[in-house]
């Protein structure tokens, strides 16, 4: 077989530039073990985050031939022959080295999201009773692997680096989807979806739908839904009267913000921060 | 906690701390707008000419106030979807029988303008056509891993573009038009003079617009939420989810009934067109 | 000494798959200071893998089931060498652990009346195993991940332990390691410590194990002086991929087999028909057609032998392909397409489907799949007090797969969730109440500190030495041509000649380029426990001249009743050498022996 040229980019903080490495083609293998043949060949020191090999843990997100893919699930025999095939790093976070970026921020991000706040257990032995079609919606979501390349792809932060304060991220809404339409949750997070977590950024071009190694859809299953929630909160008259008239209330920005695990139990990670531990969340 | 924001029905930006994310730190792979070396600029591409294309038809028809009206002395009773409803003498001029709609007398330039708002800002607002003119026209972004080249980005959070938010209201609106274009085949359905019933060709263009029309706006995200989807728990809520499963491959294909009912208006607009100016005779198919 | 950053808690986790995430939610929520120190990322753990579901005796499917029956289940497919107090609490505790991770938001497949569904699986008397499709191990760890995040555990990630180090009192008091993405060194000083740091699989060449499985947990504690037990029991699972190359190892689930899905040889023949034991004979069809309608009628057919236990099913593939039987690319092939409609194998088995689709270009519902014995799980490891999951040394902890007893020879499919949660959480309990109850603050000689740097640090310094990435694949080939599924004294007693080779190469080590995230030099901390508990398996499985579970010696074929009395105990003493001592089981109390007795009749 012929051999196949990677053009792998090589670098950290300081700079960087691609490096071409060729290595003689072997059947069936993806992107990643041919960078695996490299470290153990021409390169040992090529940095590249991977541990499950199969599809199902995403820690070897990267960009192949321009467009967010993971290396383990990138067959060589289906990218163009005869082409070198590119990889770079995941462009939306810093770099560490190599193809390995600091992917903190996705951390940082779910430590904002108010968690489940289970209504009373139906039963008295303390379990609940969910219809399979109450959860089905949830599980789409909770198929995420976290290989956030959604997050990556998302022109909101990766073209504008300063939008990170305010924008959760395709990863963090369907999280925020998966909540709001839980059987169980009783809590309400749209206010600060709107406010606080930047889900108006969105402008639903779908890339994140486009690149989601799980085919979730996230765009039509998680952030147009939350959108549609977020109008019913905010900007739709009808709802607001029905909320009048039922004397429902809604929760505000802060009151949710207030539950984020950021807040009620703060890390090292969440920076300096004015608010003491609370205490609330951990005793069940 | 305030909650004089709900008294207003629109909520109050409250002074919420930003999330402390380190910014600024350098980036992997090297500075260019994109390492993709696929057409990705075809499809934004391809998008741009349609809408354009449509744009530029539909501005030019709605503004010829002429040839949207085939009265059903003449032969059927067809109209442009452009037109409908019609609101003004000037239909009845036109095809010679009227309406029977509400006219306003002293409205002289086309009345396809008096019921141009609101499937455009059904269409405006859609989540698909977001989409499709946000990476078309506005490259924001054109495509996936491509830089918008925009200096600054807020979304949807301002003012215009946080009027995105009142596409449920353009569905109601959408749905009445719906209704009207669906009376407009029903009405092509009768034969000229002694109103018998038949099937011409133009029947069969405007029975399918209409078809069209409510499987886009059946399609919509905001419907879809509204039936069903705002439900936390399925199984309290049977006949909610029975809609909402019904919808959701609906909304799947939302993309190609957009397309689909797009094409259509111009298609049935054009029949008529030629139908009416007398360059084509409308065929009975039965 | 070089520079390094220290922390202090009052709990270390180490490890943040499923155990290690139970045990610090359950330290977090006593209100003990807790930090999770893991190798990867949050949330990537092997955890994520697992797809059959978690083994519960709920009765939600079967009103029967209880624990009774759950305990003898696993005792039996442990062939009762397991840790028979552990298996008692797995059993009566597994039910309450689902139910806690629902209260957390795991969303579990369900019944028709909205209990949590649960469905069968090899070895287990009633379906049993709660699970969410054939993605149960995901499911399960981001809960248990959201639920650290939510009571605010401090994670250390991509952090590397190199070594545990003890007070004057012999007490464990701080972990040595170093940051992946920077190469720093950093001392975690604690009074209690919870391992939970998954399996060995990765010191063999097939495994369906990520790379983190080098067993660093099991080494770390035995070079603390801690007691390792049954460390030759080693399951090889009958199903991984064997083509292309690259994906070799990967599981191909037991679904596929309970599905419909039958072995052939390159003759096209069901060989498993030729090997079924004597001991199962009773109970497995001895015709084509008999197993076929069992599918359909449980009850007046013997099941096919194709479900025969693993280790079973293991050995006869291996010696189809021994015998020259073997399919193209060394494996047997696993026919479904030819047994069942396109449509309800996509159905059943969508991950399995796409996994093939994906990574082999094989159409499984069109063509057979190629399929052979992969490395799977470790049945064997850390010796912890079955309430408690103290191992011998104090303020040492040892949950999941890191730990031994549990399973005894054979673990049942279903049981590795469960057992992580259940001793997780016991793990994280017991930690917490050694930290309340210890004086002092934890101390360690800054000797002991500067070799554990300097030990790490050596193939960085040193150039035209061995490369790591040789020495692991030596490693690989070795351990799975001489201590693979099949064993004999004369290849292990050449396996440990080749492992005192391999150490040797290790002194030499040399890797190139900069601390900051150098998959080589990271390799190379890796090595030394890679070799540590290759050395216990090997050594352990010479001194067991039996077969039993997932040790089978071509030598010994048959299991030795004495051997099915005790523990190995395998001890690493101060000065590197190895000792192994067999000990009484142990003993049962007469009312749970009382099960197997109603049971034998």
């Amino acid at each position: 077989m012929a051999d196949v040229t990677m053009t792998v980019w090589r670098g950290d903080p300081s700079g960087g530039a691609f490096t071409d490495y060729v290595m003689p083609a072997v059947e069936g293998e993806v992107v990643l073990d041919v960078l695996h043949r490299i470290q153990a060949g021409p390169a040992p020191d090529l940095a590249c985050r991977w541990n499950c090999k199969a599809g199902k843990c995403g820690s070897c997100s990267a960009e192949i031939n321009g467009r967010p893919a993971l290396m383990c699930m990138t067959r060589v025999d289906e990218l163009p022959v005869g082409e070198p095939i590119v990889v770079a790093p995941m462009r939306t976070f810093p770099i560490i080295r190599d193809l390995v970026t600091d992917v903190s921020f996705n951390y940082t991000m779910a430590r904002q999201v108010p968690p489940l706040a289970p209504r009373a257990p139906d039963a008295p032995d303390g379990t609940y009773r969910m219809m399979q079609i109450d959860v089905e919606r949830g599980q789409e979501f909770r198929k995420c692997i976290e290989c956030f390349m959604c997050q990556d792809v998302c022109h909101v932060i990766r073209d504008h680096e300063e939008n990170k304060t305010q924008y959760a991220g395709p990863r963090m809404f369907i999280r925020f989807m998966e909540l709001e339409s839980h059987p169980l949750d009783t809590n309400d997070r749209r206010e600060l979806l709107r406010q606080k977590m930047g889900l108006g950024m969105c402008n639903i071009t779908k890339c994140c739908t486009e690149v989601c190694p799980e085919h979730i859809k996230i765009t039509d299953n998680a952030i147009i839904p939350l959108k549609e929630r977020v109008v019913d909160s905010a900007y739709d008259p009808v709802a607001w009267l029905g909320r009048k008239i039922l004397r429902r209330t809604k929760r505000s920005a802060a009151e949710a913000d207030a539950d984020a695990p950021a807040k009620t139990h703060p890390t090292s990670a969440d920076g300096p921060t004015p608010t003491p531990t609370a205490g609330i969340a951990a005793s069940s | 906690m305030s909650r004089e924001g709900d008294e207003l029905g629109v909520s109050t930006v409250e002074d919420l701390r930003p999330v402390p994310v380190m910014l600024g730190g350098v980036r992997g792979g090297p500075d260019a707008r994109t390492l993709r070396r696929d057409r990705w600029w075809g499809s934004p591409l391809v998008t741009a000419g349609f809408l354009s294309a449509f744009i530029v038809y539909s501005t030019w028809a709605v503004f010829q106030n002429s040839d949207y009206f085939v009265g059903a002395s003449a032969h059927r009773d067809l109209i442009s979807p452009f037109y409908s409803p019609c609101l003004t003498y000037s239909c009845g001029l036109a095809g010679g029988s009227g309406r029977g709609w509400l006219f306003i007398a002293w409205w002289t330039i086309s009345p396809g303008i008096l019921v141009l708002g609101g499937p455009l800002g059904f269409r405006l607002t859609c989540y698909y056509y977001r989409k499709a003119y946000y990476r078309s026209f506005w490259q924001s972004p054109p495509a996936c891993a491509v830089a918008d080249g925009h200096g600054s980005y807020s979304g949807e959070t301002r003012f215009p573009l946080i009027l995105q938010n009142i596409h449920r209201y353009f569905f109601f609106i959408a749905l009445i038009f719906n209704v009207i274009l669906t009376i407009d085949a029903v009405m092509a359905f009768r034969l000229p003079g002694d109103g018998g019933i038949g099937v011409s060709l133009g029947t069969v263009v405007l029975v399918i617009n209409a078809t069209l029309l409510w499987l886009y706006s059946a399609s919509c995200h905001a419907c879809r939420h509204m039936c069903g989807g705002n439900v936390k728990q399925f199984s309290k809520h049977p006949v909610r989810h029975r809609v909402w499963k019904f919808l959701t491959p609906l909304n799947a294909r939302h993309m190609q009934f957009a397309w689909a009912s797009l094409t259509f208006v111009a298609v049935a607009d054009i029949y008529v067109r030629l139908v009416a100016s007398g360059a084509f005779h409308d065929p009975k198919i039965f | 000494m070089p520079d390094y950053e220290s922390h202090d808690f009052d709990v270390i986790v180490i490890g943040a798959g499923g155990a290690g995430l139970r045990a610090a939610i359950e330290a977090q929520e006593r209100g003990l200071r807790t930090a999770l120190v893991c190798k990867s990322l949050l949330g990537k753990a092997h955890t994520v893998m697992a797809e059959g579901g978690a083994a519960a005796a709920m009765g939600n499917v079967w009103p029967e089931d209880n624990w009774k029956v759950h305990f003898r289940d696993t005792m039996r497919g442990g062939k009762m060498l397991n840790n028979w107090r552990m298996a008692q609490l797995h059993a009566q505790e597994a039910p309450d652990r689902i139910y806690e991770l629902e209260r957390w938001g795991a969303l579990f497949d369900r019944t028709a009346d909205g209990r949590i569904l649960q469905r069968d699986f090899g070895g287990h008397r009633y379906a049993r195993l709660a699970h969410v499709g054939d993605r149960t191990g995901l499911e399960l760890i981001r809960t248990l991940q959201q639920r650290a995040v939510a009571v605010g555990i401090e994670v250390f990630m991509e952090c590397k332990v190199l070594r545990l180090l003890k007070d004057s009192e012999g007490r464990v008091s701080a972990a040595v390691g170093y940051w992946r993405p920077s190469g720093e060194f950093v001392i975690f000083t604690a009074k209690a410590f919870v391992l939970a740091t998954g399996s060995i699989g990765k010191s063999w060449q097939y495994t369906s194990n990520s790379w983190e499985s080098t067993g660093d947990g099991h080494a770390m504690a035995a070079w603390a002086g801690a007691d390792m037990i049954d460390m030759e029991f080693v399951q090889f699972h009958p199903t991984g991929m064997v083509w292309p190359l690259s994906v070799r190892g990967i599981l191909v689930t037991e679904g596929v087999r309970g599905d419909g899905g039958v072995l052939r040889n390159s003759e096209g023949k069901r060989f498993m028909f030729d090997y079924i034991p004597p001991m199962f004979a009773a109970e497995t069809a001895d015709t084509e057609e008999e197993g076929d309608r069992w599918y359909d009628d449980h009850t007046n057919n013997r099941r096919p032998p194709e479900l025969l236990p693993r280790d079973e099913v293991a050995r006869s593939i291996n010696s189809e392909v021994k015998g020259g039987r073997g399919s193209p690319h060394g494996g047997v092939f696993l026919d479904i397409a030819s047994r069942r409609s396109a449509e309800y194998i996509r159905r059943r088995l969508p991950s399995m489907y796409h996994q093939f689709k994906e990574l082999a270009g094989v159409d499984i519902t069109a063509v057979p799949m190629e399929v052979g014995p992969t490395c799977h799980y470790a049945m064997g490891g850390i010796r912890v007090e079955a309430d408690t999951e103290a191992s011998t040394v104090p303020g040492l902890f040892a949950a999941g797969e890191c730990s031994g007893g549990m399973h005894g020879a054979n673990r049942l499919g279903g049981n590795s969730l469960s057992d992580l949660l259940v001793f997780g959480r016991r793990a994280g309990i017991a930690a917490s109440d050694f930290a309340e109850g210890r004086t002092g603050a934890p101390a360690v000689a800054d000797g002991e500190i500067a070799a554990v740097f300097a030990e790490a640090t050596a193939p960085l310094e040193r150039s035209d030495g061995e490369s790591p990435y040789d020495i692991q694949r030596d490693l690989q080939e070795t351990m799975q041509r001489l201590v693979g599924i099949i064993r004999t004294e004369s290849e292990l007693t050449e396996a440990l000649v080749e492992l005192d080779k391999l150490e040797e190469r290790c002194k030499v080590l040399s890797v190139s380029g900069p601390r900051t995230y150098n998959p080589g030099w990271n390799l190379a901390t890796d090595l030394p426990a890679m070799l540590t508990v290759s050395r216990l398996t090997t050594k352990g499985a010479i001194v067991r001249r039996e077969s039993r579970g997932g040790h089978t010696r071509d030598d010994y074929p048959l299991p030795d009743p004495e051997l099915g009395t005790v523990n190995l105990v395998q001890r690493v003493t101060t000065d590197g050498q190895y000792t192994l001592d067999p000990e009484p089981l142990p003993q049962m109390p007469a009312e749970l022996r009382t099960l197997f007795e109603e049971d034998a009749h």
